[in-house]
């Protein structure tokens, strides 16, 4: 048991830092300065109070996509469908921050209440059609990705503006922006989306591990003819596990629509989140504080790389490949599980 | 030079788990060696031992006289140790000849000689009487084929020493009998067999000699012909085992399950359960014996409502449950250990404690306004883990690594548990030893003493007469008979499945 948790903390780690290796022999082959880089990439996520904020920023909407995937893989779906699902959401949160002017207490919930919805009524599809009809749920929602992407590039230009590439600017009252954040950050734009993103992944571990809803999708997740034999309705089950993914990742959305940005433009393709939190959640284990901590790793890779060009001069494109090797290396801890058995083995 | 194989005082640790226990298995030529041994005894273990899966940690292992070390499975090939896994390892698109040759091609030219490798697969498969077609897809062909087709796979790769891994587990008695007849003629022709398993029937009726043993440590050699099946068992378990399960006389009462006019399509259309009519009194075992495919599982299947009946009526107690939902159903008074316990029964994955309560965690004490409470959870299945004799390091441990008899323990435990008046057994014992297989019996009897309603269905025919209080033949979706096991024999219930009339004389007697 002891052994089985070590290895689990273990694994992530080690893929980690293969990644790292990687990225430095590509540095090195390419004429750069590895040890430069990296203390570029780590002063760029943590060097100071400012870069502290954006990596928090950062990591807001990582932890949500992040759980989204997760949760819908603990009930045994593969929701690609986070990237879409994030973008309605940021949609309908921008929407009701512009159309409506409230109190804050009633239009801030309203608002991601409004981007959880969306989310969840975009993998509402995938989850009636899979439940019903078997379509496997992959194939759905990387269509409804491609639908979230341009419907929501037509209601922007259409209807939240006149012909232009990004809607108004949400009201004060349903921003999630904090002086206070920004004021003790340096002036990043750290906003009270972590808050939320962190009482989201309680939310998950609660409702998975703690109620009978969660012992139902998890039962249904791994046999769906025990669990139909047990009285459970799985169809339901299939339904509802998609809906809560899609409602984390409209949440998702919301940081950004709500947080970050303020507002929602035209995108000339994804926005990459909803991609990464497959990533995050592998790398987390698919467990909600797991989740947190690599979330955390993909934040900070995301803000340090911003510091790489300017102090070790690592060009853009060379610093995508470093980013995208540290990734390929925690996507594949299967591989690293297997190389830690062996040695294992032969300790012996 | 007697001995083909020998693997002597031969040891296998795992962590602190001393599997194999110095045990000694020494296989003559031509001859059908038995490894016998209860579920998790150390079978396997030493099998894979010899067939260079795990490396032994102390003992020595000889082959046609020689100190051999058999660091690798290619190692055992090339030794000429073949092995028929009980789980088959066959590639479902290809055929049966591309399964067959897949790691050792014919080729010519660079090509594979596809011709080739089909005229020396249909050879082989004449010479030993297998009769497969080498052309066939194995998607297409039935599990008794299959296997036949793993043991083609070893005999091609020069094969003069089987294993068969608990051959017969997957076959029907029809199937099992084709199977030993071709057992034989592999040692007509000087291959030597090791025959893993647990029943002693098989033994008797095929091996030469039978090594027994028991929790990892040899129990000793003995020739089939000197001694019986109970002396066998009791090497075995430990202790005495009893076949013949002590009963008093049924005193049934009310009914509990009435069914009439049955009728169930499967998805295809075809009716197979055909205006069936059944009754199950309290305080009684009713067997339904048939050959399978006769519409048992649609039967079991529709009266506790994991598919959906055409017509007709099911009453438990009274009261109908035609076509109401499983959980409807379960708390109407219904138990059910099903047939695919790993389908059906249980959630692998989850721990043995969550898996006691997959019928009523949504229920006061297992849970309250939704929440779920681990302690009484974990509580209760201590209880049944205890009261149910389920082997298992703690109740933490994922369901996944219990053994099959510990498994359906652990599901007959639950289904007990919940006090159901009708309680459906199917096929409980499949695929158990006769420790487990006696245990089952005797809780299922329990059940029937304490009034409740069992409703048993099995392709043992010994289970059936053995446990039984009256049995109901199935054929082709009816019930074409139903006789009192003290009255009738295994021919007549054979006839009976087989769909021969009944002559009312000739039972009455």
């Amino acid at each position: 048991m002891n052994s089985g948790r070590l290895t689990n903390f273990l694994i992530p780690l080690l893929a980690v830092l293969l990644g790292v290796i990687a990225g430095s022999i590509v540095m090195v082959i390419s004429g750069y300065d590895p040890i430069a880089g990296y203390s570029a990439l780590l002063y760029g996520a943590f060097g100071d109070s400012y870069y502290i904020g954006e990596t928090i920023r950062q990591m807001t909407p990582y932890i949500l996509s992040g759980l989204a995937v997760a949760f819908a893989f603990r009930t045994g779906l593969f929701n690609i469908g986070v990237e879409g699902q994030l973008i309605v959401g940021w949609l309908a949160a921008v929407w009701v921050g512009v159309a409506f002017e409230l109190p804050k207490f009633i239009h801030l919930p309203l608002a991601i209440l409004a981007a959880a919805l969306a989310g969840a009524l975009w993998a509402l599809i995938p989850g009636f059609l899979k439940a019903r009809f078997k379509v496997h749920e992959v194939i759905v929602t990387i269509m409804m990705n491609y639908i979230a992407l341009h419907v929501t590039n037509a209601i922007i230009r259409f209807v939240l503006s006149d012909k232009s590439y990004k809607s108004e600017e949400i009201h004060e009252s349903a921003s999630l922006r904090s002086e206070f954040l920004q004021s003790i950050t340096d002036y990043s734009t750290l906003h009270y989306g972590i808050i939320i993103a962190l009482i989201a992944a309680v939310i998950m571990w609660f409702l998975l591990e703690k109620t009978t809803k969660g012992y139902e999708l998890r039962a249904v997740g791994f046999n769906q003819h025990a669990s139909h034999y047990a009285g459970m309705n799985v169809s339901n089950n299939i339904v509802l596990a998609m809906v809560i993914s899609g409602a984390f990742a409209g949440v998702a959305g919301a940081m950004e629509g709500l947080g970050t940005f303020a507002n929602i433009s035209v995108k000339a393709g994804f926005t990459g989140v909803g991609f990464d939190g497959i990533a995050v959640a592998l790398l987390g284990g698919n467990n909600a504080f797991g989740i947190i901590l690599s979330a955390l790793l993909f934040g900070a890779l995301k803000v340090g790389a911003l510091e790489m060009p300017s102090s070790a001069g690592v060009p853009t494109e060379l610093v995508d490949i470093v980013i995208a090797l540290i990734i390929f290396f925690v996507a594949s801890s299967y591989l690293i599980r297997l190389l830690l058995t062996r040695v294992k083995k032969e300790g012996k | 030079m007697e001995y083909v194989i020998e693997m002597l005082n031969i040891r296998k640790v795992f962590g602190n788990f001393v599997a194999n226990d110095n045990i000694t298995l020494q296989l003559k030529k031509g001859e059908i060696h038995a490894l016998l041994g209860e579920n998790g005894a150390g079978k396997s273990t030493l099998m894979n031992v010899l067939f260079g899966l795990y490396q032994p940690d102390g003992g020595e292992i000889r082959v046609k006289g020689q100190t051999v070390k058999i660091s690798n499975p290619n190692v055992a090939n090339d030794l000429g140790i073949g092995m028929v896994h009980q789980h088959f390892m066959l590639v479902d698109t290809f055929t049966v000849t591309e399964n067959i040759i897949l790691g050792s091609e014919p080729t010519k030219g660079g090509k594979i000689d596809i011709k080739r490798a089909e005229r020396e697969v249909r050879e082989l498969s004449e010479r030993y009487g297998l009769a497969v077609d080498p052309t066939a897809k194995i998607a297409d062909i039935s599990v008794g084929m299959q296997q036949r087709v793993e043991i083609l796979k070893t005999l091609y790769r020069g094969a003069d020493i089987l294993i068969f891994d608990e051959p017969t587990a997957v076959l029907t008695p029809q199937e099992i009998q084709e199977l030993i007849q071709i057992m034989k003629a592999l040692v007509r022709e000087g291959k030597s067999i090791i025959l893993i398993t647990h029943k002693l029937k098989e033994i008797m009726e095929v091996c030469d000699r039978v090594t027994v043993i028991r929790r990892g440590k040899g129990i000793g050699t003995l020739n089939v012909a000197d001694t019986n099946p109970n002396e066998l068992a009791a090497l075995m378990v430990g202790r005495e085992v009893h076949f013949k399960t002590d009963k008093k006389p049924a005193q049934p009462g009310k009914e509990v399950l009435d069914i009439k006019d049955l009728v169930v399509k499967d998805a295809r259309g075809v009716t197979v359960v055909d205006h069936l009519n059944l009754t199950v009194r309290a305080g009684e075992i009713v067997g339904i014996a048939g050959v399978d495919g006769n519409g048992q599982s649609e039967l079991i299947e529709a009266i506790t409502g994991l598919i959906k009946a055409e017509s007709g009526s099911i009453k438990l107690n009274g009261k109908e449950i035609l076509n109401l939902p499983p959980r409807k159903i379960t708390e109407a008074g219904v138990g059910h250990i099903p047939q695919d316990r790993h389908k059906h029964g249980l959630v692998l994955d989850f721990p043995i404690g969550e898996n006691m309560v997959l019928q009523t965690y949504y229920k006061e004490p297992y849970s309250k306004n939704g929440i779920l409470n681990f302690k009484n959870i974990y509580d209760k299945a201590r209880q049944l883990i205890k009261e149910f004799d389920v082997r298992t390091p703690d109740e933490y441990t994922k369901a996944r690594a219990l053994s099959g008899g510990n498994q359906q323990k652990a599901i007959i435990g639950r289904e007990v548990d919940r006090n159901p008046d009708l309680l459906i057994a199917a096929q409980p014992t499949r695929g158990l030893d006769v420790g487990a297989i006696e245990f089952i019996h005797k809780r299922l009897i329990e059940q029937r003493d304490q009034g409740k309603a069992v409703l048993l269905v099995s392709f043992e025919l010994d289970e059936i007469m053995n446990v039984s209080d009256r049995i109901a033949v199935i054929y082709e979706g009816k019930i074409v008979a139903i006789v009192d096991p003290k009255e009738t024999t295994e021919q007549e219930l054979g006839l009976l499945m087989a769909g021969s009339k009944r002559k009312e004389a000739g039972v009455s007697s």
